[in-house]
């Protein structure tokens, strides 16, 4: 990508998320006190984006950005008022302007003509005209003259709201005017709105410069009097003269973070670096192993492993502010999550309350987005299948307004993000008859609830009777699933009837680096992710039973079953008494799986199979073990997933792994 | 036209640098031209009063003081009430430029503009008031 190109998306896109902000913080106030600021801002932010899209010359974008403010410009002078209806429509478009910035992205032309054609319709059909009230008569004509239509648009607005119309006549020096003037402006703002700042033509003596600040207030002239220094002269008395609770200082425009933004793929080279510089540790420990076997510890051998272990704790440090660096707050994820779900809801008249938790949990920048789409699924899912209509609603008993927690919190080297809905819960029967319907299940198979809950996630899966415009997009929960699982994450339901349904994706915090189990198969060694494993056993084959056509081994009473590696791989090996096992997965997914031998634990650093091995499921990546050595590294949900798939009679689709 | 010695002096009063920028390089393109710009209405009371100016070029929509405000000081002021001004502005502000007409702006022209439109109305001013 060109860095032009670069720089045009990370501004858009940035400029979009405030829009978006701003579009919530409307949505949010318009009913009770929309601040007339946040119209403003949000104008200005579509006047910015249609000035950078001009410079970069994308004449689509720059076309849809100045619609957008234009109709942003009719509501801020009050000529369209904002309604739901208005909301939803900005929120329409925001989006439309997303994919058109994401169309950039992956260089595809779009067509917002019908967008822009749109706009303006809508326009035409909201605008009535602000019939404010008549202010000639009530303020001077010399004033009323110098005003812009915005400008006296909020006068009107101010006058119809009851407030008092006060101008302040103010003396300043020449130099300094801008600084006094400024200082003088956040007081009137503390105290109402500031509409009009006019500079005086006569009476001014030389070296001074004097201004009419027209503003409105709640306040008695009175106490105006005792803040601000100047004549004040009342042009509109207030109509509610109510004295009323102080009003929380204006934050000031000025920024105070001192962050900049960069490019995640820098971060992922860092980390690459710091990734072969573990290995050169590797290698430098190693051989201070070696020497210390021929040299005892004489000093040489002491430097060394002091030099070592510096290199180490420094290098983990470096590594963890690497990591920290990439962590961005689900909130982000979350506050885009709330955009769809309240604009859905709306569009397929169904009213939902959203409540999220835990918004501060931080996880990687990478895996927050690759995290967004399954999320995105699920949530459609349930507004669309889960929660119910709100007559059906009623006749079980349950609040009319259905009910959405997004819920995140970090266990362990985890994050676990949570979608919970209070609707009709997953239909156990439905869901078999549809399995066996596409022969994904054997009908004479004896399936327990989960089991059979748990084939949504597969390919080919669906319950729909009818494609729903959310919904019905063509992807199935097998595609959350398996996303979650390259992620190095897994999936999981529960679900009651008619209590609702609570979706659970469990992902590692981070990427890039990760501590992993050295095995050996045959000839062949492979690296497991640790966060994977639970425990390592060994194992007398004698102890392994045959149990429905698995092979079981008892661990402390518990059942576990058990698949060879060099079975899935069909790796020749050495025949012996016993093997060792590998605990993986969690609850009733877990797994023994056997291998030879263990060769050690190891920081690794996982990358991808490029091109050619990209559609190869059963690997998560491959490794350098630092004696110039590529070893694979194995994606461990995708191997429970098939092995259980295996065991429960579904015939999985993909291709891969065969199991002999 | 040029026969004055002083070479004539334009404030250009505009907060987006971009356009700021593209008029000042219309103006000098024209020729004998001394361009002073300000980026905002406060800037352009505090640049006024320490040169002389032959013409102002201003924008309506800016933040602290707008355009029509910054007209009517000028206008209503004996110092600077002969001084031409006109405003640069987008069409969606119909209805500001109608009022900065009618506080004394000679002319008025549209963004987005041709260079050889702004050119012409800047020629005419200078016809006009005999600069």
């Amino acid at each position: 990508m060109k860095a032009s190109k670069k720089e045009f998306i990370a501004e858009a896109e940035d400029l979009l998320f405030e829009s978006q902000q701003m579009i919530l913080e409307i949505q949010d106030t318009y009913q009770t006190a929309l601040n007339p600021d946040t119209i403003n801002a949000l104008f200005r932010s579509m006047h910015t984006l249609k000035g950078l899209s001009g410079l970069f010359g994308n004449q689509d974008i720059t076309d849809l950005s100045h619609a957008l403010e234009s109709l942003l410009d009719d509501i801020r002078l009050g000529r369209i008022d904002v309604t739901d209806d208005v909301v939803n429509f900005l929120f329409k478009n925001l989006d439309a302007l997303r994919s058109a910035v994401d169309g950039v992205k992956e260089d595809k032309e779009q067509n917002l003509t019908e967008h822009i054609n749109e706009i303006k319709s809508f326009r035409e059909s909201m605008k009535e005209g602000a019939i404010g009230p008549d202010i000639k008569g009530l303020i001077d004509d010399s004033i009323i003259k110098v005003l812009s239509e915005y400008e006296e648009h909020r006068l009107k607005a101010n006058i119809k709201d009851g407030k008092g119309i006060y101008l302040l006549k103010a003396i300043l020096e020449l130099s300094t005017f801008d600084k006094s003037l400024e200082e003088l402006t956040k007081i009137i703002k503390s105290k109402g709105e500031l509409i009009s700042t006019l500079p005086m033509s006569t009476d001014i003596p030389d070296g001074s410069i004097g201004f009419n600040l027209m503003f409105a207030s709640d306040n008695r002239l009175s106490e105006l009097k005792d803040e601000m220094k100047g004549d004040i002269e009342v042009l509109v008395q207030s109509k509610r003269m109510m004295p009323q609770p102080q009003k929380k200082e204006e934050p000031s425009l000025k920024t105070t973070t001192t962050t900049i933004r960069v490019d995640i793929d820098k971060l992922d080279r860092i980390l690459n670096t710091i990734g072969e510089l573990t290995l050169a540790k590797d290698a430098v420990k190693r051989i201070g192993t070696e020497i210390a076997e021929v040299q005892r510890y004489s000093p040489f051998v002491r430097d060394v492993h002091k030099i070592s272990r510096t290199f180490e704790r420094r290098l983990a440090e470096l590594q963890d502010e690497v990591l920290e660096i990439r962590m961005v707050p689900i909130g982000q994820i979350f506050s885009r999550l709330a955009q769809v779900i309240r604009r859905y809801s709306r569009e397929i008249g169904k009213k939902i309350d959203l409540t999220l938790y835990g918004e501060d949990t931080e996880l990687d920048k990478s895996l927050a987005e690759e995290i967004v789409d399954p999320l995105m699924h699920i949530v459609r899912n349930s507004i669309d299948h889960g929660i119910e209509p709100a007559e059906e609603r009623k006749m079980k008993g349950k609040k009319e307004h259905g009910s959405i927690v997004l819920k995140s919190f970090q266990k362990g080297s985890h994050v676990v993000i949570e979608v919970t809905d209070d609707g009709g819960g997953i239909d156990v029967e439905k869901v078999k008859k549809k399995a066996i319907e596409k022969g994904l299940l054997e009908p004479d198979i004896e399936l327990g609830e989960r089991e059979i809950i748990d084939l949504i996630f597969t390919p080919g899966f669906s319950t729909k009777e009818v494609a729903s415009k959310i919904s019905g997009r063509g992807v199935g929960m097998d595609v959350v699933k398996e996303k979650l699982s390259t992620l190095g994450g897994y999936t999981e339901v529960y679900t009651k009837k008619d209590s609702g349904t609570t979706f659970t994706l469990t992902l590692p915090i981070t990427l890039a680096i990760i501590k992993a189990l050295i095995v050996r198969v045959g000839k062949e060694k492979f690296a497991l992710p640790l966060t994977a494993t639970s425990e390592t056993v060994v194992i007398e084959h004698k102890d392994i039973q045959t149990i429905e056509w698995k092979n079981v081994y008892y661990i402390r009473g518990e059942m576990l079953p058990i698949i060879s590696l060099w079975k899935i791989f069909n790796i020749e090996t050495e025949q012996s008494d016993r093997s060792f096992a590998v605990v993986v997965g969690f609850g009733r997914r877990k797994l023994g799986l056997l291998v030879d031998e263990f060769l050690g634990q190891q920081e690794i650093v996982i990358k991808s199979l490029g091109e050619y091995l990209k559609g190869l499921s059963g690997f998560a990546g491959a490794a350098e073990t630092g004696k110039h050595e590529v070893i694979l590294v194995l994606d461990i949900e995708s191997v429970i997933e098939k092995s259980l798939a295996k065991q429960v009679g579904i015939d999985s689709q993909r291709e891969g792994i065969s199991y002999v | 036209m040029q026969r004055e010695r002083r070479s004539k002096s334009i404030l250009i009063v505009e907060d987006s640098a971009t356009t700021k920028a593209l008029i000042k390089a219309i103006v000098e393109e024209m020729g004998d031209f001394n361009t002073v710009e300000a980026g905002s209405g406060f800037e352009a009371l505090k640049i006024l009063p320490t040169q002389e100016f032959d013409l102002v070029i201003t924008d309506i929509n800016m933040p602290d003081i707008n355009g029509l405000e910054l007209i009517s000081f000028m206008k209503n002021n004996p110092r600077y009430n002969n001084l031409p001004v006109i405003i640069v502005s987008t069409e969606r502000s119909e209805e500001d430029i109608k009022r900065g007409m009618s506080l004394g702006a000679m002319a008025y022209i549209t963004k987005p503009f041709k260079a050889y439109e702004l050119q012409e109305v800047i020629k005419k001013a200078i016809v006009y008031e005999g600069i």
